[in-house]
Protein backbone atom coordinates (compact mmCIF):
# COMPACT_ATOMS: atom_id res chain seq x y z
CA UNK A 1 0.00 0.00 0.00
CA UNK A 2 1.76 3.09 -0.96
CA UNK A 3 0.39 6.53 0.51
CA UNK A 4 -0.03 8.69 -2.60
CA UNK A 5 -0.05 11.98 -0.76
CA UNK A 6 3.79 11.94 0.21
CA UNK A 7 6.06 12.19 -2.33
CA UNK A 8 7.91 8.79 -3.67
CA UNK A 9 10.34 7.85 -0.41
CA UNK A 10 8.51 10.92 1.60
CA UNK A 11 10.73 13.61 1.14
CA UNK A 12 10.23 16.34 -1.02
CA UNK A 13 12.50 16.58 -4.38
CA UNK A 14 14.44 20.12 -2.91
CA UNK A 15 15.11 18.04 0.13
CA UNK A 16 16.75 14.90 -1.26
CA UNK A 17 18.50 17.24 -4.16
CA UNK A 18 20.05 18.76 -0.82
CA UNK A 19 20.95 15.47 0.97
CA UNK A 20 22.17 13.69 -2.22
CA UNK A 21 24.87 16.94 -2.55
CA UNK A 22 25.68 16.19 0.70
CA UNK A 23 26.33 12.20 0.36
CA UNK A 24 28.55 12.67 -2.76
CA UNK A 25 30.94 15.17 -1.05
CA UNK A 26 31.04 12.68 2.17
CA UNK A 27 32.18 10.14 -0.56
CA UNK A 28 34.55 12.60 -1.96
CA UNK A 29 36.12 13.03 1.79
CA UNK A 30 35.44 9.58 3.49
CA UNK A 31 35.32 10.36 7.50
CA UNK A 32 34.33 13.56 6.70
CA UNK A 33 31.31 15.47 8.50
CA UNK A 34 29.12 17.19 5.78
CA UNK A 35 26.61 19.17 7.28
CA UNK A 36 23.32 19.27 6.02
CA UNK A 37 19.70 20.96 6.55
CA UNK A 38 18.27 18.07 8.33
CA UNK A 39 14.51 17.84 8.37
CA UNK A 40 12.02 16.66 10.84
CA UNK A 41 10.88 13.48 10.02
CA UNK A 42 7.46 11.90 11.15
CA UNK A 43 9.81 9.78 13.99
CA UNK A 44 11.40 11.18 17.14
CA UNK A 45 14.91 11.61 17.30
CA UNK A 46 16.74 9.35 18.25
CA UNK A 47 14.90 6.94 16.15
CA UNK A 48 17.16 6.72 13.37
CA UNK A 49 15.62 10.64 11.72
CA UNK A 50 19.19 10.93 9.92
CA UNK A 51 19.34 7.33 8.53
CA UNK A 52 16.11 7.68 7.48
CA UNK A 53 16.69 10.67 5.54
CA UNK A 54 19.97 8.81 3.76
CA UNK A 55 17.98 5.97 2.81
CA UNK A 56 14.99 7.97 1.84
CA UNK A 57 17.68 9.98 -0.53
CA UNK A 58 19.13 7.08 -2.20
CA UNK A 59 16.40 4.76 -2.49
CA UNK A 60 15.04 3.22 -5.77
CA UNK A 61 11.89 2.01 -6.58
CA UNK A 62 13.92 -0.97 -7.45
CA UNK A 63 15.35 -1.77 -4.03
CA UNK A 64 15.11 -4.51 -1.85
CA UNK A 65 15.46 -2.94 1.80
CA UNK A 66 16.51 -4.52 5.50
CA UNK A 67 16.10 -2.61 8.74
CA UNK A 68 17.94 -3.64 11.70
CA UNK A 69 17.77 -2.45 14.94
CA UNK A 70 20.58 -4.04 16.74
CA UNK A 71 20.97 -6.86 14.92
CA UNK A 72 17.67 -7.94 15.08
CA UNK A 73 15.12 -7.30 12.08
CA UNK A 74 12.05 -7.51 14.35
CA UNK A 75 12.44 -4.99 17.08
CA UNK A 76 9.82 -1.60 17.30
CA UNK A 77 12.46 0.64 15.08
CA UNK A 78 13.04 -1.53 12.45
CA UNK A 79 9.96 -2.28 12.10
CA UNK A 80 8.56 0.87 11.98
CA UNK A 81 10.97 2.13 9.74
CA UNK A 82 10.80 -0.96 7.34
CA UNK A 83 6.71 -0.02 7.34
CA UNK A 84 7.59 3.60 6.74
CA UNK A 85 9.56 3.16 3.64
CA UNK A 86 6.69 0.15 2.54
CA UNK A 87 3.86 2.66 2.74
CA UNK A 88 5.67 5.61 1.24
CA UNK A 89 8.03 4.01 -1.58
CA UNK A 90 6.37 0.91 -2.07
CA UNK A 91 9.52 -0.71 -2.17
CA UNK A 92 10.76 -4.33 -1.40
CA UNK A 93 11.54 -5.28 1.98
CA UNK A 94 13.14 -8.87 3.22
CA UNK A 95 14.79 -9.68 6.32
CA UNK A 96 17.56 -11.95 4.71
CA UNK A 97 20.98 -9.99 4.79
CA UNK A 98 22.16 -11.24 1.16
CA UNK A 99 18.52 -10.40 -0.83
CA UNK A 100 18.63 -6.76 0.53
CA UNK A 101 20.04 -3.94 -1.44
CA UNK A 102 20.11 -1.46 0.74
CA UNK A 103 20.15 -1.95 4.20
CA UNK A 104 19.80 0.90 7.09
CA UNK A 105 20.73 -0.46 10.85
CA UNK A 106 20.87 0.73 14.26
CA UNK A 107 24.14 -0.09 15.86
CA UNK A 108 25.31 -3.54 14.42
CA UNK A 109 27.27 -4.62 10.83
CA UNK A 110 25.23 -7.72 9.81
CA UNK A 111 27.36 -11.46 10.67
CA UNK A 112 27.11 -12.30 7.11
CA UNK A 113 29.67 -10.13 4.63
CA UNK A 114 27.93 -7.79 2.17
CA UNK A 115 28.37 -7.40 -1.35
CA UNK A 116 29.60 -4.44 -4.11
CA UNK A 117 25.90 -4.18 -5.02
CA UNK A 118 24.82 -2.93 -1.31
CA UNK A 119 24.54 -0.41 0.72
CA UNK A 120 24.73 0.36 4.27
CA UNK A 121 23.00 3.07 6.13
CA UNK A 122 23.42 3.68 9.79
CA UNK A 123 21.52 5.45 12.27
CA UNK A 124 24.23 7.95 14.58
CA UNK A 125 23.75 9.38 17.64
CA UNK A 126 26.51 11.90 18.12
CA UNK A 127 28.23 12.05 14.80
CA UNK A 128 31.70 13.89 16.29
CA UNK A 129 33.91 11.64 17.85
CA UNK A 130 35.48 14.53 19.59
CA UNK A 131 32.82 15.89 21.14
CA UNK A 132 32.42 14.39 24.87
CA UNK A 133 36.34 15.73 24.95
CA UNK A 134 35.99 19.05 23.45
CA UNK A 135 32.14 20.42 23.40
CA UNK A 136 32.51 23.20 21.03
CA UNK A 137 31.77 22.78 17.89
CA UNK A 138 34.46 25.47 16.47
CA UNK A 139 36.95 24.00 18.45
CA UNK A 140 36.38 19.95 16.95
CA UNK A 141 35.96 21.61 13.67
CA UNK A 142 39.57 22.98 13.88
CA UNK A 143 40.88 19.81 15.45
CA UNK A 144 39.60 17.64 12.64
CA UNK A 145 41.20 20.48 9.88
CA UNK A 146 44.71 20.18 11.64
CA UNK A 147 44.45 16.55 12.10
CA UNK A 148 44.90 17.15 15.90
CA UNK A 149 44.13 14.11 17.05
CA UNK A 150 46.11 13.85 20.51
CA UNK A 151 42.69 14.45 22.65
CA UNK A 152 41.68 11.05 21.33
CA UNK A 153 44.97 9.33 22.17
CA UNK A 154 44.91 10.88 26.00
CA UNK A 155 41.33 9.44 26.52
CA UNK A 156 42.05 5.54 25.33
CA UNK A 157 45.43 6.55 27.55
CA UNK A 158 43.50 7.06 30.18
CA UNK A 159 41.54 4.12 30.29
CA UNK A 160 44.18 2.30 30.33
CA UNK A 161 45.50 4.16 33.04
CA UNK A 162 42.28 3.78 34.92
CA UNK A 163 41.17 0.14 33.68
CA UNK A 164 44.10 -1.77 32.52
CA UNK A 165 42.68 -1.65 29.17
CA UNK A 166 41.05 0.35 27.01
CA UNK A 167 37.15 0.57 28.26
CA UNK A 168 35.80 1.83 25.11
CA UNK A 169 33.41 -0.96 23.87
CA UNK A 170 31.44 0.61 21.60
CA UNK A 171 31.13 3.66 19.28
CA UNK A 172 34.98 3.01 19.10
CA UNK A 173 37.15 5.80 17.05
CA UNK A 174 38.69 4.92 13.85
CA UNK A 175 40.91 6.61 11.66
CA UNK A 176 39.84 6.83 8.09
CA UNK A 177 42.93 6.35 5.08
CA UNK A 178 44.96 7.73 7.75
CA UNK A 179 43.06 11.35 7.75
CA UNK A 180 39.79 11.96 9.78
CA UNK A 181 39.49 9.91 13.12
CA UNK A 182 36.00 9.09 12.90
CA UNK A 183 32.57 7.72 14.88
CA UNK A 184 31.64 4.75 13.77
CA UNK A 185 28.51 5.16 15.68
CA UNK A 186 27.84 3.13 18.83
CA UNK A 187 28.74 -0.59 17.10
CA UNK A 188 30.04 -2.90 19.19
CA UNK A 189 33.74 -2.44 18.62
CA UNK A 190 33.37 -6.44 17.50
CA UNK A 191 32.12 -4.38 14.51
CA UNK A 192 34.83 -2.54 14.13
CA UNK A 193 37.02 -4.58 11.53
CA UNK A 194 34.07 -5.60 8.84
CA UNK A 195 33.96 -1.28 8.20
CA UNK A 196 37.82 -1.62 6.55
CA UNK A 197 37.95 -2.82 3.02
CA UNK A 198 33.88 -3.50 3.15
CA UNK A 199 32.80 -4.34 -0.33
CA UNK A 200 29.64 -2.22 0.47
CA UNK A 201 29.25 1.36 0.54
CA UNK A 202 28.90 3.09 3.83
CA UNK A 203 26.90 5.84 4.38
CA UNK A 204 26.06 7.75 8.42
CA UNK A 205 23.36 9.92 8.86
CA UNK A 206 22.90 11.84 11.97
CA UNK A 207 19.77 14.01 11.93
CA UNK A 208 19.62 15.89 14.71
CA UNK A 209 23.29 16.95 14.21
CA UNK A 210 22.77 17.34 10.84
CA UNK A 211 25.75 15.54 9.63
CA UNK A 212 25.91 12.86 6.97
CA UNK A 213 29.48 10.90 6.56
CA UNK A 214 30.56 8.36 3.89
CA UNK A 215 32.95 5.69 3.79
CA UNK A 216 33.26 4.74 -0.21
CA UNK A 217 33.90 0.57 -0.71
CA UNK A 218 37.64 -0.98 -0.19
CA UNK A 219 38.26 2.04 2.28
CA UNK A 220 40.89 1.40 4.69
CA UNK A 221 39.82 1.77 8.14
CA UNK A 222 41.90 1.53 11.32
CA UNK A 223 40.82 1.82 15.52
CA UNK A 224 42.83 3.91 17.16
CA UNK A 225 44.87 1.78 19.47
CA UNK A 226 48.23 1.64 21.12
CA UNK A 227 51.30 -0.31 20.10
CA UNK A 228 51.52 -2.25 23.70
CA UNK A 229 47.21 -1.94 24.14
CA UNK A 230 46.49 -2.99 20.29
CA UNK A 231 42.79 -3.06 19.23
CA UNK A 232 41.04 -6.39 20.00
CA UNK A 233 37.57 -6.81 18.71
CA UNK A 234 35.83 -8.45 21.73
CA UNK A 235 32.38 -10.61 22.50
CA UNK A 236 30.83 -12.15 25.40
CA UNK A 237 32.85 -15.44 25.86
CA UNK A 238 30.19 -18.39 24.72
CA UNK A 239 28.54 -19.57 21.78
CA UNK A 240 24.83 -18.79 20.67
CA UNK A 241 22.56 -20.62 22.69
CA UNK A 242 20.33 -21.41 19.92
CA UNK A 243 22.59 -21.91 16.53
CA UNK A 244 25.61 -22.72 18.46
CA UNK A 245 27.78 -20.01 16.56
CA UNK A 246 30.78 -19.36 18.01
CA UNK A 247 31.91 -16.22 15.70
CA UNK A 248 29.01 -14.20 16.10
CA UNK A 249 28.11 -11.05 17.90
CA UNK A 250 25.83 -12.07 21.03
CA UNK A 251 23.25 -10.49 22.94
CA UNK A 252 23.18 -11.53 27.29
CA UNK A 253 19.02 -12.39 27.43
CA UNK A 254 18.51 -12.73 31.61
CA UNK A 255 15.64 -15.69 31.80
CA UNK A 256 14.54 -15.68 35.54
CA UNK A 257 15.11 -14.34 38.86
CA UNK A 258 17.43 -16.94 40.31
CA UNK A 259 20.23 -15.51 37.70
CA UNK A 260 19.27 -17.68 34.62
CA UNK A 261 20.84 -15.95 31.66
CA UNK A 262 21.71 -17.36 27.78
CA UNK A 263 23.50 -15.90 25.25
CA UNK A 264 21.67 -15.43 21.64
CA UNK A 265 23.20 -14.24 18.26
CA UNK A 266 22.20 -10.49 17.84
CA UNK A 267 22.00 -10.84 13.99
CA UNK A 268 18.85 -12.76 13.95
CA UNK A 269 19.24 -13.54 10.61
CA UNK A 270 22.17 -14.82 10.76
CA UNK A 271 21.02 -16.53 13.79
CA UNK A 272 17.72 -17.97 12.07
CA UNK A 273 19.22 -19.18 8.98
CA UNK A 274 22.10 -20.99 10.50
CA UNK A 275 19.01 -22.56 13.03
CA UNK A 276 17.42 -23.37 9.53
CA UNK A 277 20.68 -25.46 8.40
CA UNK A 278 20.25 -27.33 11.27
CA UNK A 279 22.78 -26.19 13.64
CA UNK A 280 21.73 -26.22 17.18
CA UNK A 281 22.90 -24.65 20.34
CA UNK A 282 23.10 -25.51 24.14
CA UNK A 283 19.23 -24.09 24.27
CA UNK A 284 18.25 -24.32 20.61
CA UNK A 285 16.66 -27.64 21.18
CA UNK A 286 14.27 -27.10 23.81
CA UNK A 287 13.17 -23.46 21.99
CA UNK A 288 12.41 -26.11 18.85
CA UNK A 289 10.16 -27.91 21.07
CA UNK A 290 8.44 -25.04 22.86
CA UNK B 1 13.50 30.81 -26.12
CA UNK B 2 11.83 27.70 -27.70
CA UNK B 3 9.79 24.46 -26.93
CA UNK B 4 13.05 22.70 -26.51
CA UNK B 5 13.74 24.56 -23.46
CA UNK B 6 10.28 23.02 -21.84
CA UNK B 7 10.98 19.94 -23.03
CA UNK B 8 13.57 17.18 -22.28
CA UNK B 9 12.89 16.76 -18.15
CA UNK B 10 12.39 13.97 -16.67
CA UNK B 11 8.59 12.53 -16.90
CA UNK B 12 8.72 10.90 -13.80
CA UNK B 13 10.93 13.11 -11.44
CA UNK B 14 11.05 11.30 -8.11
CA UNK B 15 11.73 8.34 -9.40
CA UNK B 16 14.13 9.54 -12.13
CA UNK B 17 15.90 11.29 -10.05
CA UNK B 18 16.17 8.32 -7.33
CA UNK B 19 17.94 5.71 -10.19
CA UNK B 20 19.71 9.14 -11.81
CA UNK B 21 21.23 9.94 -8.29
CA UNK B 22 22.35 5.86 -7.63
CA UNK B 23 23.78 6.18 -10.93
CA UNK B 24 26.07 8.91 -10.16
CA UNK B 25 26.33 7.78 -5.89
CA UNK B 26 27.68 4.51 -7.89
CA UNK B 27 30.21 6.12 -10.20
CA UNK B 28 31.41 8.76 -7.08
CA UNK B 29 32.01 5.71 -5.03
CA UNK B 30 33.49 3.27 -7.26
CA UNK B 31 36.38 5.47 -8.94
CA UNK B 32 36.76 3.63 -12.36
CA UNK B 33 33.50 1.96 -12.84
CA UNK B 34 31.34 3.79 -15.75
CA UNK B 35 27.27 3.86 -15.16
CA UNK B 36 24.61 4.68 -17.30
CA UNK B 37 22.85 7.89 -17.03
CA UNK B 38 19.90 8.56 -19.33
CA UNK B 39 16.87 10.07 -18.16
CA UNK B 40 16.85 13.76 -19.63
CA UNK B 41 17.43 14.71 -22.64
CA UNK B 42 19.06 18.10 -22.44
CA UNK B 43 19.74 20.70 -25.93
CA UNK B 44 23.36 20.01 -27.95
CA UNK B 45 26.42 20.06 -27.55
CA UNK B 46 24.98 19.31 -23.44
CA UNK B 47 25.28 15.40 -23.17
CA UNK B 48 22.71 12.98 -21.77
CA UNK B 49 24.61 11.86 -18.68
CA UNK B 50 25.75 15.86 -18.12
CA UNK B 51 21.55 16.68 -18.35
CA UNK B 52 20.47 14.09 -16.58
CA UNK B 53 23.32 14.88 -13.72
CA UNK B 54 22.05 18.48 -13.63
CA UNK B 55 18.52 17.35 -13.40
CA UNK B 56 19.49 15.50 -10.33
CA UNK B 57 21.67 17.45 -8.67
CA UNK B 58 21.27 21.65 -9.60
CA UNK B 59 18.49 23.76 -7.94
CA UNK B 60 18.57 27.65 -6.98
CA UNK B 61 21.15 27.22 -4.32
CA UNK B 62 23.59 25.56 -6.14
CA UNK B 63 25.20 28.20 -8.63
CA UNK B 64 26.96 26.66 -11.86
CA UNK B 65 28.89 27.70 -14.52
CA UNK B 66 28.83 26.61 -18.03
CA UNK B 67 32.22 26.74 -19.74
CA UNK B 68 33.20 26.95 -23.74
CA UNK B 69 30.35 25.67 -26.10
CA UNK B 70 28.07 24.42 -23.26
CA UNK B 71 27.85 28.50 -22.72
CA UNK B 72 24.88 28.74 -25.45
CA UNK B 73 21.42 30.21 -25.07
CA UNK B 74 20.21 26.86 -25.54
CA UNK B 75 21.46 25.28 -22.87
CA UNK B 76 21.24 28.38 -20.49
CA UNK B 77 17.87 28.24 -20.98
CA UNK B 78 17.39 24.80 -20.44
CA UNK B 79 19.41 24.46 -17.38
CA UNK B 80 17.60 27.69 -15.68
CA UNK B 81 13.81 26.51 -16.60
CA UNK B 82 14.55 23.38 -15.46
CA UNK B 83 16.51 23.67 -12.28
CA UNK B 84 16.70 27.36 -11.45
CA UNK B 85 20.33 26.99 -11.13
CA UNK B 86 22.01 31.03 -11.09
CA UNK B 87 24.79 30.89 -13.85
CA UNK B 88 27.94 32.42 -12.93
CA UNK B 89 31.40 32.46 -12.89
CA UNK B 90 34.17 29.82 -12.33
CA UNK B 91 35.00 30.75 -8.97
CA UNK B 92 31.83 31.49 -7.53
CA UNK B 93 30.48 28.05 -9.06
CA UNK B 94 29.24 24.99 -7.20
CA UNK B 95 28.90 22.88 -10.40
CA UNK B 96 30.35 23.48 -13.54
CA UNK B 97 29.73 22.12 -16.81
CA UNK B 98 31.96 21.62 -19.90
CA UNK B 99 34.79 20.12 -22.07
CA UNK B 100 38.20 19.57 -20.52
CA UNK B 101 39.76 22.26 -22.36
CA UNK B 102 37.35 24.21 -21.73
CA UNK B 103 37.38 24.31 -18.37
CA UNK B 104 41.21 24.81 -17.77
CA UNK B 105 43.06 26.11 -15.82
CA UNK B 106 41.44 23.96 -13.14
CA UNK B 107 42.55 25.54 -10.17
CA UNK B 108 40.01 28.10 -10.34
CA UNK B 109 37.50 26.58 -9.32
CA UNK B 110 36.44 25.88 -5.55
CA UNK B 111 38.76 23.37 -3.47
CA UNK B 112 36.50 24.34 -0.03
CA UNK B 113 38.39 25.25 2.99
CA UNK B 114 40.49 23.26 5.45
CA UNK B 115 37.70 23.72 8.22
CA UNK B 116 34.81 22.94 5.27
CA UNK B 117 36.17 21.23 2.62
CA UNK B 118 32.98 20.59 1.48
CA UNK B 119 32.48 23.85 -0.11
CA UNK B 120 34.06 22.35 -3.00
CA UNK B 121 33.08 22.73 -6.63
CA UNK B 122 31.86 19.29 -8.55
CA UNK B 123 33.15 19.56 -12.44
CA UNK B 124 31.41 17.52 -15.06
CA UNK B 125 33.48 17.10 -17.64
CA UNK B 126 32.53 15.89 -21.14
CA UNK B 127 35.05 13.57 -22.65
CA UNK B 128 35.20 12.35 -26.09
CA UNK B 129 35.67 8.96 -25.51
CA UNK B 130 35.07 7.16 -21.95
CA UNK B 131 36.36 3.66 -21.44
CA UNK B 132 37.90 1.71 -18.21
CA UNK B 133 41.69 2.05 -19.62
CA UNK B 134 44.32 4.59 -19.66
CA UNK B 135 45.15 6.17 -16.10
CA UNK B 136 45.37 4.33 -13.13
CA UNK B 137 43.60 4.63 -10.07
CA UNK B 138 44.05 3.66 -6.27
CA UNK B 139 42.33 4.74 -3.47
CA UNK B 140 38.94 4.66 -1.32
CA UNK B 141 36.18 3.31 -3.51
CA UNK B 142 38.48 1.10 -5.27
CA UNK B 143 39.68 -2.69 -5.12
CA UNK B 144 43.32 -3.28 -6.06
CA UNK B 145 43.31 -0.85 -8.86
CA UNK B 146 41.27 0.40 -11.69
CA UNK B 147 41.73 2.16 -14.69
CA UNK B 148 39.77 5.16 -16.77
CA UNK B 149 40.46 7.18 -19.83
CA UNK B 150 41.37 10.46 -18.42
CA UNK B 151 41.52 13.42 -20.61
CA UNK B 152 45.29 14.29 -18.68
CA UNK B 153 46.50 13.36 -15.78
CA UNK B 154 48.42 16.78 -14.10
CA UNK B 155 45.65 18.62 -12.74
CA UNK B 156 44.22 15.54 -10.87
CA UNK B 157 47.19 15.02 -9.47
CA UNK B 158 47.69 18.61 -8.46
CA UNK B 159 44.62 18.16 -6.84
CA UNK B 160 45.00 14.78 -5.02
CA UNK B 161 47.61 16.91 -3.04
CA UNK B 162 45.71 18.85 -1.35
CA UNK B 163 43.50 16.73 0.13
CA UNK B 164 41.02 17.00 1.92
CA UNK B 165 40.85 19.98 -0.01
CA UNK B 166 40.06 19.53 -3.78
CA UNK B 167 37.51 19.74 -6.32
CA UNK B 168 35.47 16.44 -7.32
CA UNK B 169 34.72 15.30 -10.55
CA UNK B 170 32.65 13.52 -12.79
CA UNK B 171 33.42 12.37 -16.57
CA UNK B 172 30.40 12.15 -19.35
CA UNK B 173 30.51 10.73 -22.59
CA UNK B 174 26.84 10.29 -24.19
CA UNK B 175 24.55 8.60 -21.79
CA UNK B 176 27.87 7.17 -19.86
CA UNK B 177 29.07 8.45 -16.79
CA UNK B 178 31.90 8.05 -14.36
CA UNK B 179 33.25 9.29 -10.70
CA UNK B 180 36.62 11.12 -10.12
CA UNK B 181 36.53 12.10 -6.39
CA UNK B 182 39.34 14.29 -4.96
CA UNK B 183 40.67 10.89 -2.93
CA UNK B 184 41.46 9.31 -5.77
CA UNK B 185 45.26 8.35 -6.36
CA UNK B 186 45.94 8.69 -10.27
CA UNK B 187 49.37 7.44 -11.91
CA UNK B 188 50.19 7.69 -15.44
CA UNK B 189 50.57 4.04 -16.71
Amino acid sequence: MTDQAYNFAYLDEQTKRMIRRAILKGVAVPGYQVPFASREMPMPYGWGTGGVQVTAACLTPDDVLKVIDQGADDTTNAVSIRKFFQRTADVAVTEATAEATMIQTRHRIPEQALTEDQILVYQVPIPEPLRFLEPRETETRKMHSLEEYGLMHVKLYEDIARHGSIATAYAYPVKVEGRYVMDPSPIPKFDNPKLSDCAALQLFGAGREQRIYALPPYTQVVSLDFDDHPFTASKAPHDCDLCGASESYLDEVIMDDAGGRMFVCSDTDFCASRRAEGHVGRLGAAEAGK
Amino acid sequence: MTTDTLTGGFTDPARQSAMAFRACLTALSRPGHIEVLSFATPPAPMSVAAGSLALTLLDGTTPVHLAGALDCAAVRDWLTFHTGAPLVGATEAVFAFGTFADLLPLDRFAIGTPEYPDRAATLVIDVPTLEPTGAHLTGPGIKDHAFLSLPATAPFQANRAIFPLGFDAFLTCGDRIAGLPRSTIVRDV
